[in-house]
């Protein structure tokens, strides 16, 4: 059988991303090119001479994976071959909405026929779990510890939804990997619109978030059972559809079971952000129509 | 052929547009601009075919687009200098490893700080490890003559490496010369279409810009040093086929005049080469042995051609358009290194020019004059610097 993204490869137990990402090539039907910025992707598929990729696959470094993928989009249009595959990048939070935030403006300004999803696992994961611009508040990082004074990062979650909108990018979505049905629903709606697209996928990392590698699916659907992670979707700028929530969970069902917020049930400022935290929610559910 | 006085950033841009770039990216910086609107308008009227032109969101965004379209199969183009070139030095280091046969102009131009827009060659000298071909130019007729050798080298199988050709910003980029303009049929006839045997395809899946931990990085060092190395082959066979096609012979990896029984040779690289050439001439009639060595061909290094030629000389006099600093000039010191041994010649290293500064004949001469008479020391001098005071607070 051909594959697209084989076994073999490097990532933790339990990680996500692989998840993530053979939802994608398996909409895709394998029909496209990729490009994977550096980060934890990069890192457990890419080895000389053991690649687990089956598609064209092309790593430069950090920060410009979006302008690589507008710069293949450009050499397909030019040489009559746009017929051979959809140009994808699949890039971390840090690539993202941190370093590479200037190429991805670029890129969707231009308005390139690139799919861009962003593989949101809240850290920079590769080199041990940093605070990135899509860390949430209070989160355990290593360059933001829980200390005697501070609990965890302090700030909030960079919205990089209503970053893409504001390009005027013709598809936007967030997903999570517990549905893979809806990733790959919202791929294929996604390439069938001509232009940028950008799709945010909850990622959870094992590691970095302190989670049993028996329950990624589990954390990242309580993500979104407690509306701190929003399903939506939008084409030309309009909200389309949402994942409704049957019981909306309350936000310490999700903090507990991972080690990056567990200081937040004894730090002196824990109740604050944990009330923080469930005001987002709140904030997302009513916003977005969440609650059925 | 046409015969046009023409200004250097148009000499340039319609030579890459002979070339039939199938990508072009551009992001304005100055003295570089001109060529990449040249480029746009050719653009805009419909004189690049397929081409597609791409305003990036910065040099770094630049130089990331062309890795992405070179990796595809596109032949491409920048321009850029200064701020621009050190920005995308990341991305040009992961292209040379990549062996993306990228084709750029660098309009030399001084970094900052403090700020200057005017020329030397610090920018690209910054670059110089980065395994990509550096060739300097003396004119611009040079400059649109090196064009399609550029892509012809860059993209030669043996080679597969980013190529810069580096014209003195102003001086060159803004200058009016006349410059017999190429047909395209002469450069058809000399560049073929870019097709290379490995590309990002569906129809053959492959992971370009892998990651090698130590059992297999140094293989592929290895392997860029050796294409360096190659280069230097692949050039002169392309220099002469150039000289052959269009009659005008710019010489190998270095171009000398007036070498013969020199017993002095002066060195230059860039747009300086050609008051260079006159002093010399200058003093040849007075007698002096006197020589030029003018290196075109800076990466990769012509090491050989150096020895070759300053096997009897007695004084080396360097004009220097850069500092690397804590040490000295640039090319004296990869000069040095490839004559010990060699030469027990004394070099005489003089930075001239920096930021512009202009570098009046006199200057020239003074130099050459003062290390053939002895009265300076051996090594690395400012010259054309004013009288004075630092003020350490
Ligand atoms: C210019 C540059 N700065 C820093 C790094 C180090 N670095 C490599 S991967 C990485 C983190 C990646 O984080 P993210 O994009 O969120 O992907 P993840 O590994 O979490 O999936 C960092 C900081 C680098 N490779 N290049
Ligand atoms: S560190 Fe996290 S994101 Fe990276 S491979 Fe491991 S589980 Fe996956
Ligand atoms: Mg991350």
């Amino acid at each position: 059988m051909k594959f697209f993204f084989s076994s073999g490869h490097g990532a933790c137990p339990g990680c996500s991303l692989p998840i993530a990402v053979k939802n994608v090539l398996y909409a895709l039907e394998g029909k496209c090119f990729v490009v994977n910025p550096t980060g934890c992707l990069e890192i457990i598929s890419s080895q000389y001479d053991r690649s687990a990729w089956g598609v064209p696959y092309i790593h430069s470094v950090f920060e410009n994976a979006a302008a690589v993928a507008a710069g293949i989009d450009a050499a397909l249009k030019a040489l009559g071959r746009k017929d051979e595959g959809h140009v994808v990048v699949f890039a971390g939070d840090g690539a993202t909405a941190d370093i590479g935030i200037g190429c991805l403006s670029g890129m969707f300004d231009r308005n390139h026929d690139v799919l861009y999803i962003c593989l949101d696992n809240e850290a920079y994961q590769n080199t041990g779990n940093q605070q990135s611009g899509l860390t949430p508040p209070g989160s355990n990082t290593t360059t933001t510890p829980a200390g005697k004074i501070l609990p965890g990062k302090i700030g909030r979650k960079k919205d990089m939804v209503a970053f893409a909108l504001a390009h005027k990018i013709p598809y936007v979505a967030t997903a999570s990997v517990a549905y893979p049905n809806d990733i790959r629903r919202k791929v294929k709606r996604a390439v069938e619109f001509e232009g940028a697209k950008y799709i945010q996928i909850l990622c959870p990392c094992v590691t970095g978030w302190g989670i049993n590698s028996n329950e990624t699916i589990k954390v990242a659907r309580l993500a979104v059972e407690t509306a701190l992670y929003p399903i939506v979707e939008y084409e030309n700028g309009e909200l389309v559809r949402v994942r409704k929530i049957k019981e909306r969970k309350p936000v310490e069902e999700y903090l507990k079971i991972q080690r990056r917020f567990r200081h937040l049930f004894k730090h002196p400022k824990g109740r604050e952000i944990i009330e923080e935290l469930q005001r987002i929610a709140d904030e997302n559910a009513k916003r977005f129509g969440l609650d059925e | 052929m046409v015969r046009k006085v023409v200004r250097g950033f148009y000499a340039v841009a319609y030579a890459v547009k002979l070339c039939r770039p199938a990508v072009i990216c551009a992001y304005p910086i100055t003295p570089q601009t001109e060529i990449v609107e040249n480029l746009a308008t050719m653009y805009a009227n419909g004189e690049l075919g397929n081409c597609q032109y791409i305003t990036a969101e910065s040099e770094f965004g630049a130089a990331s687009i062309l890795v992405g379209a070179s990796a595809t199969g596109a032949r491409t183009f920048t321009a850029t200098c200064s701020q621009g070139l050190i920005l995308m030095s990341e991305v040009l280091w992961n292209a040379a490893g990549m062996r993306l046969p990228i084709v750029m102009v660098i309009a030399n131009r001084s970094l900052s700080a403090p700020l200057s827009i005017w020329n030397d060659h610090q920018d690209s000298m910054a670059m110089r490890d980065a395994c990509i071909i550096q060739v300097y130019v003396e004119n611009n007729q040079e400059a649109h003559d090196m064009i399609p050798q550029a892509y012809k080298i860059a993209e030669n199988k043996d080679v597969m490496l980013p190529f810069m050709v580096c014209m003195d910003g102003y001086k060159l980029t803004h200058a009016y010369e006349p410059v017999d303009l190429l047909e395209q049929e002469t450069v058809d006839s000399f560049l073929p279409p870019y097709d290379p045997p490995i590309k990002l395809t569906t129809k053959d899946p492959l992971t370009f810009g892998c990651y090698a931990p130590p059992h297999c990085y140094m293989e592929f060092r290895v392997v860029m040093q050796r294409a360096m190395m190659r280069a230097k082959k692949v050039m002169e066979e392309v220099f002469k086929e150039w000289a052959e096609l269009t009659g005008r012979n710019w010489g190998g990896l270095i171009a000398t005049d007036y070498m013969d029984n020199a017993e002095t040779a002066v060195v230059a690289m860039g747009s300086v080469v050609g008051l260079v050439r006159e002093v010399v001439e200058e003093m040849r009639k007075d007698g002096k042995k006197v020589g030029l060595v003018k290196i075109r061909s800076f990466r990769p290094f012509p090491t050989e051609e150096l020895r070759k030629v300053m096997k009897d000389v007695e004084n080396i006099v360097v004009f220097e358009r850069a500092v690397s600093f804590g040490y000295e000039g640039p090319v004296s010191i990869d000069l040095k290194s490839a004559l010990f041994g060699h030469s027990n010649a004394k070099v005489y290293s003089f930075a001239v020019g920096l930021g512009g500064r202009d570098i009046p004949r006199d200057l020239i001469r003074k130099c050459i004059n003062n290390a053939i008479e002895g009265k300076v020391d051996e090594g690395f001098h400012f010259e054309g610097v004013k009288e004075f005071e630092e003020v350490i607070i």
